[in-house]
C-alpha cells in the first residue's frame, strides 16, 4: 500500500540535545501505526514535527506525496499528549473555534459537530463549560475536537494516558471504525502492549533512532523462537522433563491457569508442533498449548541490549 | 474568515464576556468618582481653628497677628509662662509664642521661642518668622530714621507679560498645562501597557496551564497566535477604556449636580490664576496647540509602545508555568515604564529639549512616554521621525524575539526557566 506519510532522515537538535538522529519513517495509507519507545525516545518531537508545530533541522516529511507544507494542517487530526481545553468557554463554540482553526467552515463544522455529539450522545453539553464537566466528559470532548474535521491523518500521542477505561474503550472502537472509513492512525505511546493488539505496523524508536520497523506480524515472526508453552497434569513429571530434554530443549515457564499442571517452554528446533503434541499425549491430560508469541515489550527489549 | 480574526474575535469575547471583566468596567468609574467626591467633600470642610496663646514681654509684636479661618491669635501676656506651658500640654492652646524683651533688636534673632505639643506645619512657621522679621525690619529702618509708610507706598510688584518671538501672546503656567497634557497621553500609555500586557500574560499562562496550547498551535503557527491575542486583549482594553471614559464623565457630571461638590482641582487653579480674560488665554493657547498631530502621535507611540511591550508579556507568559514565575522577568519591564514617567515629570517639565528628554525620547523603551510629553512643546519632526522609526524597528526586532521565546516557551512545562535559558531557545 503507498505510505501517506513519509519521514526521510530526519534530524532535530535542541541546542546541545539532538531528539531525532537521522529518522526514517513510512506510514502506509489505511494503516494503524504504532510509534514505540520509552519516555525521551523522540517520539513527541518527531509528531510535532510532522504537526509543523516545528520543523527539522535536516530531512523532509511528505504527506501524500507533498512536502509538508502549511495547507496539510487541515488534513491532520492531533491529540497531544500534554491535552487539556479552555476551561471557562463553551463546548460547542469551543469545538466549532478549533475546527475553523483546522481550516473548515463553520457551517461544515457544525454539522460535524452535530453527528459526533449524536453518535456520543453528549448533544445536550453544547451550552456548557468545560469546568463544569467531568474529565470522562471532557476526554470525549477532547477525542471529538481531534477528528473534527475529517482528517485522513490522526496522530495520538499518549492516547490512553488519563483516560479512564470506558472511555479509553468508546475511543478504541471509534478509532477502528475511522480507520474502516480509510483513515490512518499514528499512535505513539511507551506503553507498548497497549496499542499492540491495535496496530498493523509499528516502528521502535530508541534515543533519538529508529531501531525497527515494519509490520507488526513480520516483526514477529521475525522474533518468533519456535517455542510452545505447554500445560500437563502428568503422571510422572520427571519422567516427561527427561523425555523432553532428550529430544527437544525445555525451560520453565509460566503462564495463567486454573490448575496446578507442570508448566513447561518447549523449543521445537526442526521438529514441528504437531510431532510434539504426539510425544506428550501419552503422559496425561494435557492443558495449554500455545506458541510463544514474542511481545513488542520483549523485541524492544531484545533489540536494545543486542545494540 | 482568516485564521488572525479568529483568533482576535474569540481573544476579544473571552475577555469581555469575563467576569471580572465586566465588574472592573463597571465599578472602577464607580470607584473612582467615590474617590473624587470624597476629596472634594474633605477639602471644601472647614479646617479647625486653631488657637495660639502670645505671650510679649515687648509688647511689641502682638498686634501684627490678625485671627485668620484657620489661626486665633490670643494675647496672653500677661499670663505666667510656666502656667502657658502648663495649659499647651493640656490643649487649652495649639502652641505659645513666647517673645522676651530686649533692648537690641538684634538679639531678637535667636530669643523667640515657640511652644507646642505637636510639630507646627511649615507653613505656620514661615509665616510666623516672616512677620516677626518684618515687623523688626520696621523697627529698625525707623530708627535708623526711614519713613515706612513711604517705603510702603514706593513698593512695586512686577509681573513679566510673556510674548512668544514670533509676536503671540501667552500666559503663564502655559508649560505646567502642556507637560499636563503629555503627561495625561504617556501615563494613560503606561497604564494601558501595565493592565492590558498583564492580560495578555494571563492569557498566554492560561492556555499553557489549561493544555490547550499544543492542539492550537497543531493549527496555526505561535506567532499568529501571540498576535491576535494581543490585539483582541487591545481591543477589549479600548472598549473598557471607552466605558470608562462615558460612565466615569457620567458620573462626575451627576456627582456635582447631585452634590454640588467641586470635584475638580483644576477650576479651583484657574480661578486661583485669577481672572477671566486668564482663563480665556489658556484655552486659547490650548487650542493653538497642534492637537490634531498630537492626537495622531498618541496613537502612533501607543500603538508602537503598547505592542513592543506586550510582546514582552506573552514571551514573559510563555517562558513561566503560572503568574508567581513572572515576577523575576517583570521587573525589567516595569522600570523602563517607571523611568519613562520620571523622566517625563522631572526633566521634561523643566528642560523639555534638554539632553536628557532628548536621549529618553529617542529609546524605545521610553520614547512612547517621554516623547508624547515633549510633543507640546514642539519637537523637530526629524527628532520625532527618529524616534518613531528607532520605536517600530525595535518593536519589529522584539516581537521576533518574544515569538521565538513563546514558541519554544508554550510547550516547556515544569521547570522554571532563567535568563540564560530564555537566550538559548532564541536559537532553537
Amino acid at each position: 500500500m503507498k505510505p501517506i506519510l513519509q519521514v526521510n532522515n530526519v534530524v532535530k537538535k535542541y541546542g546541545e540535545k539532538t531528539a531525532l538522529n537521522n529518522v526514517s519513517l513510512e506510514v502506509p495509507q489505511g494503516s494503524i501505526f504504532g510509534l514505540l519507545g520509552p519516555n525521551g525516545a523522540g517520539k513527541t518531537s518527531l509528531i510535532r514535527i510532522i504537526n509543523q508545530i516545528t520543523f527539522p533541522d535536516s530531512g523532509e516529511v511528505i504527506l501524500n506525496g507533498e512536502k509538508l507544507n502549511p495547507t496539510h494542517v487541515k488534513h491532520i487530526g492531533y491529540m497531544p499528549e500534554e491535552r487539556g481545553l479552555y476551561k471557562s468557554m463553551k463546548v460547542g463554540e469551543q469545538a466549532l473555534y478549533l475546527a475553523q482553526l483546522k481550516g473548515i467552515s463553520k457551517d461544515e463544522a457544525k454539522k460535524q459537530l452535530k453527528y459526533w455529539f449524536d453518535k456520543l450522545e453528549i448533544g445536550d453539553w453544547w451550552n456548557k463549560k468545560i469546568q463544569e464537566l467531568s474529565k470522562g466528559m471532557a476526554q470525549k470532548i477532547q477525542f471529538v475536537v481531534t477528528v473534527l474535521h475529517q482528517p485522513k491523518l490522526l496522530i495520538f500521542d499518549e492516547p490512553f494516558s488519563g483516560f479512564d477505561p470506558v472511555n479509553a474503550n468508546i475511543i478504541k472502537d471509534e478509532i477502528l471504525e475511522l480507520k474502516q472509513k480509510g483513515s490512518t492512525i499514528i499512535f505513539s505511546t511507551h506503553r507498548m502492549e497497549s496499542v499492540e493488539e491495535l496496530c498493523d505496523e509499528i516502528a521502535l524508536i530508541h534515543k533519538s533512532a529508529k531501531l525497527l520497523a515494519g509490520s507488526l506480524v513480520d516483526i514477529k515472526k521475525q522474533y518468533r523462537s519456535n517455542t510452545f508453552d505447554l500445560g500437563i497434569n502428568a503422571l510422572n513429571p520427571n519422567q516427561l522433563k527427561d523425555f523432553l530434554n532428550a529430544k527437544y530443549q525445555i525451560e520453565d515457564t509460566f503462564f495463567k491457569s486454573l490448575d496446578n499442571e507442570l508448566k513447561l517452554a518447549v523449543k521445537l528446533n526442526d521438529k514441528s508442533a504437531n510431532e510434539l503434541l504426539n510425544d506428550v499425549l501419552p503422559f496425561g491430560q494435557i492443558t495449554h498449548f500455545a506458541e510463544k508469541i514474542p511481545s513488542i515489550n520483549d523485541i524492544f527489549i531484545q533489540t536494545v541490549t543486542n545494540n | 474568515m482568516g485564521v488572525l480574526s479568529l483568533i482576535i474575535k474569540r481573544e476579544f469575547i473571552s475577555k469581555v464576556r469575563n467576569k471580572s471583566f465586566i465588574v472592573m468596567t463597571f465599578v472602577s468609574p464607580i470607584i473612582f468618582v467615590a474617590v473624587a467626591a470624597l476629596i472634594g467633600y474633605l477639602s471644601s470642610m472647614k479646617t479647625e481653628v486653631k488657637h495660639i496663646g502670645i505671650h510679649d514681654e515687648s509688647g511689641m509684636f502682638v498686634n501684627e497677628f490678625k485671627n485668620t479661618e484657620s489661626y486665633k491669635y490670643h494675647d496672653v501676656s500677661k499670663i505666667d509662662p510656666k502656667l502657658l506651658k502648663d495649659s499647651v500640654s493640656q490643649a487649652n492652646y495649639e502652641g505659645v509664642l513666647f517673645i522676651p524683651k530686649k533692648d537690641n533688636l538684634k538679639d531678637y534673632e535667636k530669643a523667640i521661642e515657640y511652644v507646642s505639643e505637636d510639630s507646627p506645619s511649615l507653613g505656620f512657621i514661615a509665616s510666623t518668622e516672616s512677620k516677626l522679621s518684618e515687623k523688626l525690619l520696621r523697627k529698625n529702618l525707623s530708627s535708623q530714621g526711614v519713613d515706612t509708610v513711604l517705603l510702603d507706598k514706593s513698593k512695586i510688584d512686577v509681573t513679566m507679560h510673556l510674548t512668544k518671538a514670533s509676536g503671540e501672546e501667552t500666559v503663564k503656567g502655559l508649560n505646567e498645562m502642556k507637560v499636563a497634557i503629555g503627561s495625561v497621553f504617556g501615563y494613560l500609555i503606561m497604564m494601558f501597557i501595565i493592565i492590558y500586557g498583564n492580560m495578555v500574560m494571563r492569557s498566554v499562562i492560561e492556555e499553557k496551564t489549561s493544555r490547550i496550547i499544543e492542539i492550537i498551535i497543531s493549527s496555526i503557527k505561535p506567532i499568529q497566535l501571540m498576535m491576535g491575542k494581543i490585539i483582541g486583549t487591545t481591543l477589549a482594553g479600548i472598549l473598557q477604556f471607552v466605558i470608562w471614559a462615558i460612565v466615569g464623565g457620567i458620573l462626575l457630571v451627576i456627582a456635582n449636580f447631585v452634590f454640588g461638590l467641586n470635584t475638580s482641582p483644576t477650576t479651583e487653579m484657574a480661578v486661583e490664576a485669577s481672572k477671566l480674560a486668564d482663563f480665556q488665554l489658556y484655552f486659547a493657547e490650548f487650542l493653538k496647540l497642534p492637537l490634531a498631530s498630537m492626537l495622531i502621535y498618541f496613537l502612533i507611540y501607543f500603538i508602537g509602545g503598547y505592542f513592543l511591550y506586550s510582546s514582552l508579556y506573552a514571551a514573559i507568559g510563555a517562558a513561566v508555568d503560572n503568574e508567581t514565575d513572572t515576577q523575576q522577568f517583570m521587573f525589567p519591564v516595569i522600570m523602563p515604564l517607571m523611568l519613562g514617567v520620571y523622566i517625563g515629570f522631572f526633566t521634561v517639565m523643566n528642560e523639555p529639549h534638554g539632553t536628557v528628554a532628548t536621549i529618553f525620547s529617542m529609546i524605545p523603551f521610553t520614547s512612547p512616554i517621554v516623547m508624547l510629553m515633549r510633543i507640546p512643546f514642539g519637537v523637530p519632526f526629524y527628532e520625532i521621525a527618529l524616534s518613531i522609526a528607532l520605536l517600530f524597528a525595535t518593536f519589529i526586532a522584539i516581537v521576533w524575539v518574544a515569538s521565538k521565546i513563546y514558541r519554544v516557551g508554550i510547550l516547556m512545562y515544569g521547570k522554571k526557566p532563567t535568563w540564560k535559558e530564555l537566550i538559548k531557545w532564541l536559537k532553537y
